[in-house]
């Protein structure tokens, strides 16, 4: 072990980071020159994610908070080396990996096995790491005797399932998680939140984009809160909440919450 | 929180804080060899799945080209009398042909069609235009095995002098079609014109170079003026696979060395070769330049 490491605690750096996307009015050439004769303008800028700075210690569980649109996913898919921003800089240490688009890369033509391995081998897992996982995986997803079929004849929560199955089983540094327990049925969710509550407690740095309140109360110990692509709070998680206004609403999200407990825990991300 | 707690225990990681993304380009695809593999093999089991004829369909395809231009030109235009084992030269020519144009338009098209994958997985994004020529070579072998036959019967025997000729030829519509498939997959996400254009492209190339007439009535018409026609590599590689099978299928190889085929050949195949990797190089730029607004650019 180097120095350097034993000192150096920090598991995400995220300084000054912007990225502006370019809305496109004019494809065809017709359109562009119809719009230059009239000397509109050809295209339009959008600030997704504005001037965000922040540093994540290992172990750390964040649950990155907001509205629709604010850039949370934007800001996401920096971390995971997706998307590169305009200016700043984002550094992460070791392998990142978490529930993303779950089953991106699903060949509907091929079976759930050979899928398996495709998706196992793009987050990152070797052919030994995945020949070894594989038994938990297929148990963890839990489709029977389908493993053998085409994933394009699986049920929409056979093949959520899956893809969960396998990303939750990459054995990651940084373990995002986006759009999570949209799908699949209670158990399945019951399931997802223990193994994720797993690998929280296993010291991975956990990266949680939800709108659940209750969840986020559940899974992590900070809060950042995007507003229009900037971070506006970064601290407590009750004090986030706070800052939201996800806890006082007496509209639909309480009456939901209050509906049924389990739902308010896991939070139905849509 | 439970969190906290304990922290003895916890998972630490000593590897260095680094941007979460490669800059490595292609030599970044030959550290994933293991995705590649398994995304070429997806694309082959993938692509003839639920068809009855199945693998059969890449033979189909360049056999009936062949039978086309074997019959409009060699029988219709005559030159199957003119030039000697005609349906050889042909061949030589289609599968460097076949393979190149194969490697090009399915490359060309790869990113936008792997977009699932692009926009939601840092794998390095050069891995498809490279999967794609993967793919087309795999489909190559089999038709080298049909000339092999077919210019053994011919009175064709292997000579190390050919068979360089042979790889070097592969080798340089390997580097080329990965080049333009590279630079051209990643202009095809920002204008769809692309794969259109490189459709054109492709008729050019079948026409361009000496596949369906021999070199010698190039050197003819164009009174020795062949420099710009030698300066397109997929040339080079068409006439390095006819050395390699079309030239010993012949009466007398030494005569047809001399009379259809360019002086210094070598030369020229290690120029073309050259040619390819500068194009490569550029490619490459160009690819690294345009990735970083790939993922929001694919719709």
């Amino acid at each position: 072990m180097r120095n350097g490491a034993r000192k150096d605690n920090r598991s995400i750096v995220v300084r000054h980071v912007s990225k502006t996307f370019t809305l496109r009015y004019h494809r065809t050439l017709k359109q562009m020159t119809v719009a230059m004769l009239r000397q509109q303008e050809l295209s339009d800028s959008f600030l997704a994610v504005d001037d965000v700075s922040f540093t994540v210690e290992q172990g750390e569980s964040i649950g990155l908070m907001g509205l629709n649109g604010s850039g949370k996913s934007t800001l996401l898919k920096m971390i995971n080396g997706i998307m590169r921003p305009d200016s700043g800089k984002v550094l992460t240490r070791g392998r990142t990996a978490g529930l993303i688009a779950t089953g991106a890369g699903f060949h509907p033509q091929l079976t759930g096995r050979d899928n398996v391995y495709l998706n196992a081998a793009i987050l990152g897992m070797s052919e030994a790491e995945t020949r070894r996982k594989f038994d938990d995986i297929v148990e963890f997803a839990d489709i029977g005797r389908f493993l053998d079929s085409p994933v394009g004849h699986y049920s929409s929560g056979m093949f959520a399932r899956l893809g969960f199955a396998v990303a939750i089983h990459v054995d990651a540094d940084i373990f995002l998680a986006d759009e999570v327990l949209a799908v699949g049925d209670r158990p399945f969710k019951k399931k997802c939140l223990a193994k994720m509550q797993e690998i929280r407690d296993s010291g991975t740095t956990l990266f949680y984009v939800s709108h659940a309140a209750g969840s986020v109360r559940k899974m992590c110990d900070r809060v950042l809160v995007l507003e229009k692509g900037r971070l506006t709070f970064d601290g407590g998680v009750d004090e986030g909440i706070k800052f939201l206004h996800y806890d006082d609403d007496d509209s639909e999200e309480n009456a939901l919450e209050s509906e049924s407990e389990m739902d308010e825990e896991m939070g139905a991300d849509i | 929180m439970s969190a906290s707690a304990a922290p003895a225990a916890k998972r630490r990681v000593d590897a260095p804080l680094r941007p979460p993304w490669s800059e490595q380009g292609l030599l970044e695809v030959f550290r994933h060899r293991y995705i590649l593999t398994l995304l070429v093999r997806r694309e082959i089991a993938a692509r003839y799945q639920g068809s009855v004829l199945g693998l059969l369909w890449s033979y189909v395809n360049p056999l009936t080209q062949f039978f086309i231009y074997y019959f409009v030109m060699g029988v219709l235009f005559g030159r199957a009398q003119r030039t000697e084992a005609f349906a050889i030269h042909v061949f030589c020519g289609l599968i460097i042909v076949h393979f190149f144009v194969e490697t090009m338009n399915a490359g060309t098209r790869s990113i936008v069609r792997n977009k699932s994958l692009v926009q939601k997985m840092a794998v390095p994004r050069e891995m498809f235009p490279v999967a794609s020529m993967l793919v087309s070579l795999f489909h190559v072998v089999p038709q080298v095995v049909i000339l092999l036959v077919a210019t053994f019967i011919s009175g064709w025997r292997p000579d190390p002098v050919g068979l360089l000729y042979g790889v070097l030829g592969l080798l340089i519509s390997m580097t080329l079609g990965t080049a333009l498939a590279l630079m051209f997959s990643a202009a095809n996400v920002f204008m769809r014109d692309i794969s259109n254009a490189v459709n054109v492209l492709s008729n050019f190339i079948r026409f361009g170079v000496p596949m369906m007439y021999p070199y010698s009535l190039v050197n003819e018409r164009f009174d020795g003026h062949t420099s710009l026609y030698l300066l397109n590599p997929i040339t080079e590689a068409v006439l390095c696979f006819q050395r390699a099978f079309w030239v010993g299928a012949t009466s007398d190889p030494g005569h047809t060395i001399s009379n259809d085929l360019p002086p210094h050949l070598f030369f020229l195949t290690l120029r073309a070769l050259l040619i390819c990797l500068a194009v490569l190089v550029f490619a490459q730029s160009t690819f690294s330049r345009l990735e970083r607004r790939i993922p929001e650019r694919l719709l």
